[in-house]
């Protein structure tokens, strides 16, 4: 084995600091997107009959069931072929990441509205406030507090998940580093140092989520 | 939008070949990894409950390193990185001489990755148990040991029995990954399908259709095995 040479990687600084910042774009685009979907989801789930309850019950449940990449896929041939134009791989990652987590996402909200105990809503109702009130003002404040680390896990799991864009070309962080590590073939270095920079990013994330933890639950 | 559909396809050669080629792929991929898995993060996540602290501390270490890093690089390090750091000898044994590297390197990298997810379940299920559970063992004489195989793992397990059937779903999902360091499962074979004939609604539906099967099957099997396993007092 040759000696470590740990320079590229100073060498290469912008192109990795590109990829990134398309990791973190991606992963902001996702928790956005995801959450804007997924609160629809959620939100025709409570105030529509048996029929809306099926349809988004499949469509979380298909979600939830395969895997990730399997989606980009399907996207990456899907967009373009009802646009009738090509694309290109970013805007079917957007497409595929927001639907992808619109499904997890939904779950979570459903899981947190349930969390507030059903004498929440008889209370807020008897005291004279509208149902959408109640949802506004009682509701919806206890459910996010109790959602919000969860979301935040979600949004780590993203930020790792997001370098499956490797399958469709798109430069992200895992990317950049794996196409410096090949073209001067320096695979040690170069996938130890990412292996690093994911490890530190997604501890200190994690950290910051059971901080905010703790103080919720004070 | 303007496309041909042609379900036939799926059924002919060589085309229905490659697809159970693949989930043969995904099904051995998974069921390896996940007995691997399940052997290491039981142990991890024992480690994780000592009363030794530096035990505790170096399992909290080994399961936030499988749980920060994503699992596609992980795999990329079993694949390129780990054989250039073991001493020369095995490092080419695994290069060269192992059968099926690609397989088995995606084999240990989901065993790994999942395991670090399966001690913290394996952790929260073992602390879940009543200590009084590991006082009473005690008390009747049984060493450590003995309590921890025949009173509080029986009962932990029961606990984590429904996130443990969501993770072995995870791992028949994982195993897709594999695909990125030539494992050719069954989602790389709809790939190839969808690249040869242009019919990615048929190729990707077929394999969307079977992994929606193992999580519906799953889930039936997990309710079944609740019910089995339930003790007939409530723990």
């Amino acid at each position: 084995m040759p000696m470590p040479d740990y320079s590229l990687i100073v060498r290469n600084a912008s192109f990795l600091l590109d990829g990134l910042l398309l990791s973190l774009t991606l992963t902001l685009i996702g928790v956005i997107g995801g959450l804007a979907v997924g609160t629809a989801l959620a939100l025709v789930r409570l105030f529509t009959g048996v029929i809306g309850n099926y349809v988004i019950d499949a469509y979380v449940f298909v979600f939830r069931a395969i895997p990730l990449i399997l989606v980009i896929f399907w996207f990456y041939f899907m967009v373009p072929l009802i646009l009738g134009r090509p694309v290109g791989a970013w805007t079917s990652a957007i497409v595929a990441f927001t639907l992808f987590e619109a499904a997890y996402y939904s779950e979570i909200l459903r899981a947190g509205l349930r969390s507030v105990r059903a004498g929440q809503l008889n209370a807020a109702l008897a005291s004279g406030m509208s149902r959408g009130q109640a949802l506004r003002y009682v509701i919806f404040p206890q459910a996010f507090t109790a959602m919000i680390p969860i979301f935040l896990t979600q949004a780590i799991i993203l930020f790792q998940d997001t370098s499956l864009v490797f399958v469709v070309s798109l430069h992200d962080f895992l990317t950049a580093t794996s196409i410096i590590a090949n073209r001067d073939g320096r695979l040690v270095e170069v996938y130890t140092f990412a292996c690093l920079v994911y490890y530190l990013i997604c501890l200190a994330a994690t950290a910051g989520v059971e901080e905010l933890k703790r103080t919720f639950a004070r | 939008m303007n496309y041909q559909w042609n379900w036939d396809l799926l059924f002919s050669e060589p085309y229905a070949g490659w697809l159970l080629a693949g989930l043969g792929w995904t099904v051995a991929l998974s069921i390896t990894g996940w007995f691997i898995a399940l052997l290491l993060g039981a142990t991890v996540g024992v480690a994780r409950t000592s009363s030794a602290r530096w035990v505790v501390l170096l399992s909290g270490f080994y399961v936030s390193v499988f749980r920060n890093i994503p699992l596609l690089l992980q795999m990329f390090v079993w694949f390129f990185v780990v054989p250039e750091l073991l001493p020369a000898k095995l490092g080419l044994w695994f290069k060269r001489d192992l059968p099926n590297p690609e397989f088995w390197t995606a084999v240990l990298a989901l065993a790994f990755y999942t395991s670090g997810r399966l001690a913290e379940l394996f952790r929260a299920g073992l602390q879940a148990v009543p200590r009084g559970q590991r006082m009473a063992a005690d008390a009747t004489g049984m060493n450590p040991a003995q309590a921890l195989r025949y009173v509080v793992m029986p009962q932990a397990l029961r606990i984590i029995l429904p996130p443990l059937t969501s993770e072995f779903l995870s791992i028949v999902k994982n195993s897709s990954l594999a695909l990125t360091i030539g494992v050719l499962e069954l989602t790389a074979q709809s790939r190839q399908i969808e690249n040869f004939t242009f019919h990615g609604f048929e190729a990707f539906g077929a394999a969307t259709a079977f992994y929606v099967l193992v999580a519906f099957v799953l889930n039936l099997v997990m309710v079944g095995l609740q019910r089995t396993l339930a003790l007939p007092v409530a723990v």
